[in-house]
């Protein structure tokens, strides 16, 4: 693997290595367009060149928000060309959430995807004034914006073009003043608690951590990548940007949000990453679609898929397997996963990744059994999105894995994971207190999140640490383990439970509107639209079965039986980042939804059937309105606690 | 809206109705109707069920033949034309019914818009060689651009028969913007849409103004939509023109307000 310590030097060694190939693709006119490595490090110089032209100097900050667009990532290059530090930012944040981060980071440049971007700073702007300089990739309905310091990129490079004529020797001198140490870029947590956090990871973190990957899972130049994930992620950083340069593959952008599972089948990427939630929706959608076909499709599909639950896993983890099941699985393989595989875009995996929240035991088998390698780690922002991976042929589908090449682990007393390594976070920006918080003496980064080790010395992770609580009666109580258990069953989109300090578990559900819609339709269940059919009494008698299984569940778990859910009801709305319910990553703001829907929360433990409520909403054209519901509430049946020894 | 917002100037008349009457037998549809289309602007003519918008439209793209009345359109008068000069002379069209091939993918729907630039023979065509394979590419190449510009991307493959309401009429749209018309005519684009099918419409029929320099002359029952985005509407009651003038004057004229406004 290459020597080289920084990003800028990692892309003018590929551009020497393979001018040719492939380093980014995008999809534009329904034609794949491609920058070879040389077309990159042109592109990305002349921008680098631009921007100093304007007057970005080492150390500045460069906002970079839009969809995963080839323009974007080079301008992350651009900005570490010139020892500056990239700051990717959620391209669906409203005006309002950006100003924070615009302050915080102190954005004078800020390069950006098109005229959404562009109002969206523009009206930050009237009441800061730091953002000089908005530069715009695509310049649709742009044409009669005149306001001060806004330009296109297509000028930004033509300004660079003519500053290196000018300057010859600056780029290179100013890539050869860059340290593997210098902040390469400065990634916002999510926040969910409390204002984002701007933490800085320098070049060698990142390199390090993702020459750790591409050894461990043997990722090299001739693999493609489909980059849909937004870019202020850290999961798509380190496999977009970090790994993109460091194994030298090539990264696909799609054509529209929209078209991301057309654009994967187009593709055929080698190398995939989801949250289970992209895993879960695809899943759902091939069931849907399975209900819908003929008999003999059905029962087709049917046969086989009981064959692959039976027998693929253990084929791709190369365990023993009969010859009998090996042959049905062959003819499986080429009358069902196979084509399977193909509409869903993944015939060409060799390794697929999903992390950000737990997956269901059920969907991470079902992809499995088909054949694709699907695994698991842990991470998060503060460690380069690794912490944990599962190594080929050790999977379990409730562990995270090992410890990733140079990550050193331990758990603390209370059961938080400690890690460190040259993956942790420098510091968090301005923020010596909360770094100070977060890595101790030793240089051990706390997580947050508790866990425990196997017997085979794999991590499993329980919740976060701080919302372990306990019931009124000791009980251990782990919110959003149960959360989990409810969110595997596909009817349920997501769920808030409650019980701290409290005698009993409370539960909030949100039904999945493409499940429970699909559902009701074939039982010819009228509804006009969400909270129509959230309210309807066959949905909570469907929901309240799904309740009393996870309770079944519970009941199993030693200390955890006291967890089961006593009663619960149907939220009318479907909880939105929008409304600060969930993070930009789509977690449960657990404390902020108790608070805004506390009469709900009152309803629930006071012993209520029924609530009125009413809600602000916040429409995605940032204005707002409300809507009111009447909710019923309904008990479900808890089990006796099963002992260990009667299990 | 005012013209600087449009990034656009409103040029000269191009198109003037002068004392159109319309009768179907005894029915008299449109009686004594005058008013001019300017260069560039968007013109929105209103008024209620059976007011005789409809029919209107029909008039301008040649559906109908007016028993009385002139119609002068870039400098060319004429009293009766067909559907197929008013589309050769740059006048494309929707429809307030859905006018799509159903079983067809939106890109073929919109494909078939560029019928006009065709000029490749039959047998070409059938063959795909020389002029009708450059035609082809050079047809799609366009069409990719609308496709783009209206975002169907997601839909490109998809038999319109399979997409909801709000992307048929989009897709109708492009099907007509395929024609690279001087002047549209849309009849209701957003009746029957939801809040934000009727935005998004708004918008592209504004970016079509703006980015294409296209006359737009639209029907619609929708008051606040219509206010939003034209340059001056003309109100019909009846078949008689009973307003006319800037969404600001017609709002206060007392004519409107009895016939159209007071019942909203």
């Amino acid at each position: 693997m290459s020597s080289a310590d920084t990003f800028p030097r990692l892309l003018s060694e590929h551009a020497n290595v393979r001018p040719n190939a492939p380093a980014l693709r995008e999809k534009y006119l329904g034609i794949w367009q491609s920058w070879s490595w040389a077309d990159t490090n042109r592109e990305v110089r002349q921008m680098a060149c631009g921007l100093a032209a304007l007057g970005f100097k080492r150390g500045d900050n460069l906002a970079i928000i839009g969809d995963n667009r080839p323009q974007l990532y080079m301008a992350f290059a651009a900005a570490q060309c010139l020892g500056g530090v990239a700051v990717p930012m959620y391209q669906d944040a409203v005006s309002a959430e950006m100003t924070h981060v615009l302050e915080d980071a102190a954005i004078r440049f800020a390069i950006v995807e098109d005229q959404e971007q562009v109002d969206k700073l523009l009206e930050v702007r009237e009441g800061f004034v730091s953002v000089a300089h908005v530069i715009y990739s695509d310049p649709r309905g742009l044409r009669n914006y005149n306001a001060p310091g806004l330009q296109s990129l297509e000028a930004l490079r033509a300004l660079g073009e003519g500053f290196d004529n000018g300057n010859p020797g600056f780029f290179d001198a100013e890539v050869a003043k860059g340290q593997s140490t210098d902040v390469s870029v400065m990634l916002y947590t999510s926040g969910t608690t409390g204002k984002p956090k701007g933490v800085c990871q320098t070049h060698e973190a990142f390199i390090t951590s993702a020459k750790g990957g591409v050894a461990f899972d043997n990722l090299s130049a001739a693999d493609n990548v489909l980059s849909y994930l937004p870019m202020a992620w850290v999961g798509d950083h380190l496999f977009s940007y970090a790994q993109w340069l460091v194994a030298g593959f090539t990264v696909n952008c799609p054509e529209s949000a929209e078209t991301v599972m057309i654009d994967l089948r187009e593709i055929g990427p080698t190398y995939y990453f989801a949250p289970p939630r992209v895993f879960e929706s695809l899943l759902t959608n091939v069931m849907i679609r399975m209900e819908d076909a003929s008999k003999i499709k059905r029962s087709l599909f049917d046969r086989f898929m009981a064959v692959a639950k039976r027998c693929g896993a253990d084929i791709l983890d190369g365990r023993e397997v009969s010859l009998g099941d090996r042959i049905q699985y062959a003819i499986g393989n080429v009358l069902i996963y196979g084509p399977l595989k193909n509409t869903l875009g993944m015939s060409r995996i060799r390794v697929a990744y999903t992390a950000g929240a737990a997956i269901g035991p059920d969907l991470f088998r079902f992809y499995r059994s088909i054949g694709i390698n699907l695994k698991q780690l842990y991470g998060q922002t503060e460690t380069c999105a690794y912490v944990t991976l599962q190594p080929d042929r050790q999977i379990k589908f409730d562990s995270v894995g090992k410890a990733a090449p140079s990550v050193e682990l331990k758990l603390a007393e209370n059961g938080e994971v400690l890690v460190r390594g040259p993956m942790v976070l420098k510091e968090y920006y301005k923020r010596p207190d909360a770094t100070a918080e977060s890595i101790d003496r030793e240089g051990y980064f706390h997580t947050g999140d508790a866990g425990v080790f196997d017997s085979d010395g794999h991590l499993k992770i329980i919740d976060r640490a701080k919302d372990v609580g306990r019931l009124a009666n000791g009980a251990m109580f782990a919110p959003n383990y149960i959360e989990n258990k409810l969110k595997f069953w596909s009817h349920i989109k997501e769920a808030v439970c409650f019980g701290h300090d409290k005698d009993s578990v409370m539960a909030f559900i949100n039904i999945d509107l493409t499940a429970v819609g699909n559902w009701a339709e074939r039982r010819n269940i009228v509804y006009s639209g969400y909270i129509d059919l959230a309210g309807k009494d066959e949905v909570y008698s469907l929901i309240k079965d799904c309740i009393e299984k996870v309770n079944a569940e519970l009941a199993a778990e030693g200390e955890l039986s006291h967890s089961q859910i006593s009663r619960f009801l149907i939220l009318h709305k479907e909880l939105d980042p929008d409304d600060d319910e969930l993070t930009r990553t789509r977690k449960v703001r657990r404390g902020f939804i108790a608070e805004k829907y506390a009469p709900l929360l009152d309803a629930l433990f006071t012993g209520k059937s029924m609530q009125h409520i009413e809600t602000q909403v916040k429409f995605e054209d940032g204005r707002s309105g409300s809507i009111s519901a009447d909710l019923k509430i309904v008990d479900a049946k808890r089990l006796p606690a099963i002992s260990k020894a009667a299990a | 809206m005012n013209e600087q917002e449009h990034g656009r100037k409103i040029g000269d008349v191009i198109l003037k109705v002068e004392n159109i009457s319309l009768r179907f037998g005894g029915v008299k549809a449109l009686t004594d109707i005058s008013f001019d289309v300017r260069e560039h602007e968007i013109r929105a003519i209103i008024g209620p069920n059976g007011a005789g918008k409809s029919s209107m439209l029909n008039v301008l793209n040649g559906v109908y033949t007016p028993q009385e009345g002139v119609i002068t359109y870039r400098g060319q008068q004429r009293k009766d034309m067909n559907t197929h000069e008013a589309a050769e002379s740059g006048i494309a069209r929707t429809f307030q019914n859905i006018a799509l091939f159903s079983g067809m993918t939106v890109l073929d729907n919109i494909m078939t818009g560029r019928n006009l630039k065709i000029r490749s023979s039959f047998v070409e065509q059938a063959f795909w060689f020389g002029r009708a394979r450059r035609e082809e590419i050079e047809n799609r190449a366009k069409v990719e651009e609308i496709i783009d510009f209206l975002q169907l991307q997601s839909v490109r493959k998809t038999p319109v028969a399979r997409l909801p309401y709000g992307i048929k009429k989009r897709v109708e749209l492009a099907r007509a913007l395929a024609a690279e018309p001087s002047m549209l005519l849309l009849d209701e684009p957003m009746a029957g849409m939801n809040v934000e099918e009727k935005q998004d419409m708004c918008r592209f029929v504004i970016d079509t103004n703006d980015q294409f320099g296209t006359t737009i002359v639209l029907i619609e029952h929708d008051m606040g939509v219509v206010m939003d985005i034209s340059d001056r509407v003309v109100v019909l009651d009846y078949g008689k023109k009973i307003g006319d003038g800037t969404p600001n004057e017609v709002r206060n004229d007392p004519e409107v307000i009895k016939a159209y406004l007071g019942a909203h």
